[in-house]
C-alpha cells in the first residue's frame, strides 16, 4: 500500500514551536542576535536552554551574547532519505559547531561545498528567516 | 557492602524464546504479530499463556498489556511496566524483568517487542502506525527536536553520522573498518536462514553501497523490517523444570547519560561517563567478572560504527581502539577475537529493536546457533549506547 506511506508523509518544513524555556532565544534571533543562556552564578555558559546550570545547579541565568563564532566540531553529508521540505537540497551538510562560549550548536554551513568542510574550521553566525516568527542561525566561513 | 545489581544475579532465567518470521513488509498488524511471538515463546517455554503474571516491555511498543490480557486467557498480571529510550531499552527489559523475578513481584515475566516498521508498512499518520516514524513528524516541534530538525538533522542516522565522524576525527576510524563489521555481521546472516539478508558481503560491496548520510553508507545502516520476538523469563530454579536449558541471567545493569536526540548535551560529556561505559563498569565489576570473560557479545549494531564505539564503552578494547578490534574478522563467529551478533544481527537478520540479538543471545547459551560458538558460557546483551541504557550477561546453568 505505497499510497498510504506518500498521504502520511510530512511535507511542512519543519519549524521550532518555543516555549516557556526557550523563548527568549527565538525571540532574540528574530531581532538578529544570537542569545544563549549562562549561569548568574558560576557564569558558564549553556545551550539548548533549560531552567538550572549543568555546572553548579542555580536556577539564576541570563540570555547573554553570543560572539556567533565557532568552529567545526563534527558534520555530516546528507545524501539521503530525508522529509520531503529538505530533498531539494540534496546533498546538504550538518553540522555541530563548538561556539566559542564553550557551547554546542548544531545547525549547516552556507556557501561551502561537502569537500571543504574539516575539523576545527572557522564558522560565523548568520540569520536566515524560516518565517515571520522563527529565524534559524545558520554558519558562514569568515 | 553490596555492589549495585548483585540481588538480582543468577536469580532469573530465560526460559522460552518466541518470534514471528522476519521480513521487509509483511503486511501484518504489531499486535497480530505480538500474539504469535508471544504464543511461539509459551510453547517454546512449555507454559501456558495463562501463567504469565508479569509484563515487561518498551514504552514506545504500541501493544500493551490491555491490548494483550484477552488474547492471553486473562492472567492475573503482578507487575508491568516499559523501558524508555527506544534501543536503549533493548537489555534493560530483561534488567527489569530480573528485578521482578528476584524481588518476587511476578513469577512468569513476558518480554515482547512488535515492529511493522518496513518503509512501506504504512497504515497513517500517527507515529505508531507502523513504517519510519521520522516521516511522519509534526510541523511545529515544541520538544527537544526543534533544536535540530528544522536544520535537516532528520533522522536517527544523521545524528550518528556526526557521532561517527566524530570518533573518525578523534581516532582516525576508517571506512574499512565499519565494513569490517557490516561484513563479519552479514556471514552469520548468511548462514541463518531467519534472516531478511542473505546475500554474502565483501568490503568492496561495503564501498560500493549508495550514501546515506557521510561517512554512513547503506550497508552501515540497520535494516527496516517488520516482526516480532519474545522471551519469557522465570526464577532459575523453576526454568530448570522447564523444556530448554536456562539462560541464566547472571548480572545486569543500567545507565543513563548520553541521548543522540540531545548531542549538544552528549558531546561535552567524556565518553567514558556516558550510558554505556557506566553500564559496562557496573556490569563487570558487580559480576566479578572481566570483558575477557565474556565468549559472546550482541551489541546494539544500529550502526556499524556505534558497534565499533560499543566495544569500548563495554571495555573490551581501549577507547579508540575499536576500529583495529574488528579488523581481519574480529567479529566473527568462527574464530573472531570477539564472535558478535552471530545471528546476523540487526544489520542483516532483522531490526527488532534489539529483542532478535536477545534472542541469539539465548540459543548461543542453549548451544543451538547455526552460528555456534563452540563452548559458549557466557554471553553480553548491550542496548543501544547512544541513549540512557542497559546490559546483561547471561550464563550457562
Amino acid at each position: 500500500m505505497p499510497d498510504l506511506r506518500e498521504r502520511a508523509l510530512t511535507r511542512d518544513r519543519p519549524r521550532p514551536q518555543p516555549t516557556l524555556d526557550d523563548v527568549e532565544f527565538f525571540e532574540a534571533t528574530a531581532r538578529g542576535e544570537l542569545r544563549f543562556q549562562r549561569c548568574s552564578d558560576c557564569q558558564t555558559w549553556r545551550h539548548y536552554p533549560r531552567p538550572v546550570c549543568p555546572e553548579c545547579q542555580s536556577p539564576r541565568f541570563s540570555w547573554e551574547l553570543s560572539s556567533g563564532r565557532g568552529r567545526i566540531y563534527t558534520w555530516s553529508v546528507v545524501h539521503g532519505p530525508t522529509l520531503p521540505a529538505f530533498r531539494d537540497d540534496l546533498p546538504y551538510n550538518v553540522v555541530d559547531v563548538l561556539m566559542e562560549e564553550g557551547v554546542h550548536f548544531q545547525s549547516q554551513v552556507l556557501d561551502c561545498p561537502a569537500d571543504e568542510i574539516t575539523a576545527d574550521m572557522q564558522v560565523e553566525a548568520v540569520f536566515v528567516p524560516l518565517d515571520e516568527e522563527i529565524t534559524l542561525i545558520k554558519f558562514r566561513r569568515p | 557492602m553490596t555492589h549495585t545489581g548483585q540481588k538480582i544475579q543468577d536469580r532469573a532465567a530465560i526460559a522460552g524464546i518466541g518470534r514471528t518470521p522476519y521480513g521487509k513488509a509483511l503486511g501484518r498488524s504489531e499486535v497480530d504479530m505480538a500474539f504469535e511471538a508471544i504464543f511461539d515463546a509459551c510453547e517454546d517455554a512449555g507454559i501456558s499463556p495463562r501463567e504469565i503474571d508479569g509484563i515487561v516491555r518498551y514504552d514506545m511498543e504500541s501493544v500493551d498489556e490491555e491490548q494483550l490480557l484477552a488474547g492471553l486467557g486473562n492472567p492475573d498480571l503482578s507487575y508491568f511496566l516499559g523501558t524508555g529510550w527506544g534501543g536503549g531499552g533493548a537489555a534493560a527489559v530483561l534488567v527489569h524483568a530480573a528485578v521482578g523475578i528476584a524481588s518476587g513481584m511476578a513469577n512468569t515475566i513476558l518480554v515482547y517487542r512488535s515492529r511493522a516498521r518496513g518503509k512501506q508498512s504504512v497504515f497513517g499518520k500517527a507515529s505508531n502506525l507502523g513504517g519510519r516514524f521520522w516521516e511522519r513528524l509534526d510541523r511545529d516541534l515544541p520538544g527537544i527536536d526543534k533544536w535540530h530538525v528544522p536544520q535537516g538533522i532528520v533522522t536517527p542516522f544523521h545524528e550518528m553520522a556526526m557521532i561517527t565522524k566524530r570518533h573518525q576525527i578523534d581516532y582516525g576510524t576508517t571506512e574499512d573498518q565499519f565494513a569490517e563489521v557490516a561484513v563479519a555481521i552479514r556471514e552469520h546472516a548468511v548462514r541463518n536462514p531467519e534472516a531478511v539478508m542473505r546475500m554474502p558481503m565483501t568490503i568492496a560491496d561495503h564501498h560500493a553501497s549508495r550514501m546515506i548520510s557521510e561517512p554512513l553508507r547503506l550497508f552501515d545502516c540497520n535494516i527496516e523490517t517488520d516482526g516480532a520476538c519474545a522471551l519469557i523469563v522465570t526464577s532459575t530454579e523453576r526454568a530448570r523444570d522447564l523444556r530448554h536449558p536456562p539462560a541464566v541471567i547472571r548480572a545486569g545493569a543500567l545507565a543513563a547519560g548520553s541521548h543522540h536526540r540531545r548531542l549538544p548535551a552528549m558531546f561535552p560529556r567524556n565518553r567514558d561517563e556516558d550510558s554505556a561505559a557506566r553500564t559496562g563498569r557496573r556490569l563487570f565489576e558487580s559480576a566479578g567478572l572481566a570483558p575477557s570473560d565474556i565468549d559472546c557479545a550482541f551489541f546494539y549494531d544500529f550502526f556499524t560504527s556505534l558497534v565499533i564505539i560499543a566495544l569500548e564503552d563495554y571495555g573490551f578494547c581501549k577507547r579508540g581502539e575499536g576500529g583495529p578490534f574488528v579488523e581481519n574478522g574480529g567479529l566473527s563467529w568462527n574464530g573472531g577475537r570477539l564472535p558478535t551478533n552471530t545471528n546476523g544481527g540487526q544489520l542483516s537478520e532483522a531490526f527488532i529493536h534489539g529483542l532478535n540479538n536477545s534472542l541469539e543471545a539465548v540459543r548461543q547459551i542453549r548451544g543451538t546457533s547455526r552460528s555456534q560458538v563452540e563452548g559458549c558460557e557466557l554471553a553480553l546483551v548491550a542496548g543501544a549506547n547512544t541513549d540512557p541504557t542497559g546490559a546483561v550477561i547471561l550464563r550457562r546453568d
